[in-house]
């Protein structure tokens, strides 16, 4: 199993959720998130004070999935949270112990 | 001056600063209803109304509005220009109160209208194009037509009725937003992406504020504190009430739910249905008047999808089918009883006054519509009436106004002035396909 985390830009969320459930990834989590990396922040002015925020918005999502699905995964996140302009984001695999659903006690593949 | 009565220039005084309080509702109301990125940029569009439009207004809109007729019934002349002549003394328009108090009741309306339009371009127009636009749509657009109908003009010589703007306010800013909405194009990503309101308590809250303020709009189009601006009140209250019901009534038959926005929206609607009517219908008539206005405008905000525009914040379905609404059902429920120099509607034996009121909206309808598309075609082709893609994901707020409406948490709150290490710009990254690491695996 892998856990795969992407930071995508906010607004390609619906889009990058749209292309995994076409690749059948059935669930994810996302979390707004704020960070820096190549993108530059903006300047935001209050009454004449500037403000510079380096911090810009982003989403992060998590799933988890089988071996075999990883890379048809990721390269569904790239097509899809692509744009080409600096600030698309990062996607990081990690390899995954295990897996439970709470409900039923089921573990691994079985309960993602 | 021995004419001036202090308690209706009191009460207009007043009313002038209700119908003020309703600009800022309303930029709340349509500040609620967008996403966060462009609350502040919509928010904007309706409080700058405030500066803008009164300048026009007093330099040289209400003489072209309300100055002495120029050609044949079309537009005041010039002769008000700067607001000479106008003073303390009483005009023709209302005898009891200052000409000043006077023209500023009407300037706040003026104010309201081009507002009103900006529903239609919300999060997606240039701010300074946006404000080249109001000037020129309240020179040749909203002055003229309130002209037609209040100045003196040639709609008001033929018996339109038209108490406190249903016409000259209400269908003549949703026409203008019609076109604008076609003209400037759909939001990207609309009717794909959801773009639902992101503060519905602020809409809500911008709706009482609406409610509130249109009875000095309604009141005070009597222009004197007395019978009629009680009757207008009161059928004020009762059309914003059942538009509530007849909104929410409408939705939990088509869809299960009553919604909160559709409370709101449903006031909003049976308020302008009764704009045209207040001072000339009863309480009973403004029950059904804004019952029908809550079911049809309600009905309405389906079009833009059928008819495929963005009409973002549905300026078209609530102002422009509540307004139109309204007027028609002034020429079915008007009654010389109320107001003795109105007329009598359908119900009262004068059917001729359903025709002189679709003459009203009718030609309102095709001069807004006409006037304002050109002028919009025209700044588009000058200075373009679209923020660039790249801005319109960022949000108005940040993009064109460089602030954030909000600010929750406290992470990347900024450091003030240039002072943060600038990072190095990279070079843009190479996005070439590798193998990712999982697939090495296998």
């Amino acid at each position: 199993m892998k856990k795969i985390e992407a930071i995508i830009k906010p607004f390609k969320l619906d889009e990058v959720k749209n292309a995994l459930s076409k690749v059948g990834v059935q669930g994810l989590t996302a979390y707004e998130v704020k960070g820096f990396g190549r993108q530059k922040g903006h300047t935001e002015v209050y009454r004449g004070a500037e403000y510079r925020v380096d911090f810009v918005p982003k989403v992060k999502i998590e799933i988890m999935v089988d071996d075999e699905v990883a890379p048809r995964v990721v390269d569904a996140i790239m097509e899809s949270a692509r744009t080409g302009k600096i600030g698309d984001g990062k996607i990081f695999i990690f390899p995954a112990d295990d897996a439970i659903r709470i409900r039923t006690g089921e573990r691994g593949t079985d309960a993602i | 001056m021995e004419n001036i009565n202090t308690g209706d220039t009191a009460f207009i005084l007043i009313c002038s600063a209700l119908v003020m309080f309703m600009t800022p509702g309303l930029a709340l109301f349509y500040g609620g209803m967008v996403r966060s990125k462009n609350v502040l940029g919509t928010i904007m569009h309706s409080f700058i109304m405030l500066g803008v439009a009164i300048i026009v207004w007093v330099l040289y809109g209400y003489s072209l509005a309300f100055g002495p007729d120029a050609f044949g019934g079309l537009v005041g002349n010039l002769d008000w220009i700067g607001l000479r002549g106008v003073g303390q003394a009483p005009s023709d328009y209302a005898d009891t109160i200052p000409h000043i108090a006077f023209m500023i009741f009407q300037g706040m309306f003026a104010i309201i209208t081009p507002a009103l339009i900006t529903g239609a371009f919300a999060e997606r127009i240039k701010f300074s194009s946006f404000i080249v636009f109001t000037v020129a749509w309240i020179t040749l657009v909203y002055s003229p037509i309130a002209h037609w109908v209040w100045g003196g003009g040639w709609i008001g010589e033929l018996g339109a009725l038209d108490f406190a703007g249903g016409t000259v306010v209400h269908v003549n800013s949703a026409v203008a937003a019609l076109a604008a909405a076609i003209i400037i194009g759909k939001r990207k990503g609309f009717g794909k992406e959801a773009m639902h309101p992101h503060n519905l308590p602020m809409t809500i809250l911008g709706a009482a504020i609406l409610w509130f303020g249109w009875f000095g709009f309604n009141a005070g189009s009597a222009l004197a504190a007395g019978g009629l601006s009680s009757v207008a009140f009161v059928v004020t209250h009762i059309a914003s009430g059942t538009g509530a019901l007849g909104w929410i009534l409408a939705e939990k038959i088509k869809t299960g739910k009553p919604t909160t926005l559709g409370a709101a929206s449903g006031a909003v609607a049976g308020l302008v249905a009764i704009t045209p009517a207040a001072g000339f219908v009863g309480p009973i008539s403004a029950i059904i008047i804004g019952l029908l206005a809550g079911i049809f405008c309600y009905l309405a905000v389906g079009l833009k999808f059928k008819l495929d525009y963005d009409d973002s914040l549905d300026v078209v379905a609530v102002h422009g089918v509540g307004g139109a609404l309204g007027a028609m059902l002034t020429g079915i429920f008007a009654s010389t009883l109320i107001n003795a120099d109105g007329a009598n509607g359908l119900i009262y034996g004068n059917a001729s006054l359903v025709v002189t009121q679709l003459i009203a909206v009718g030609a309102t309808i095709a001069y807004s519509f006409i006037v304002s598309f050109i002028i919009l075609k025209i700044i588009d082709a000058v200075m373009g009436l679209r923020v660039s893609e790249e801005e319109e994901i960022n949000g108005l707020d940040l993009s064109l106004h460089s602030e954030t409406g909000y600010a929750l948490s406290g992470i990347g709150g900024g450091t003030l002035g240039h002072t943060a290490p600038e990072v190095a710009l990279q070079p843009e990254p190479s996005y070439a396909m590798k193998p990712s690491p999982a697939s090495d695996q296998h």
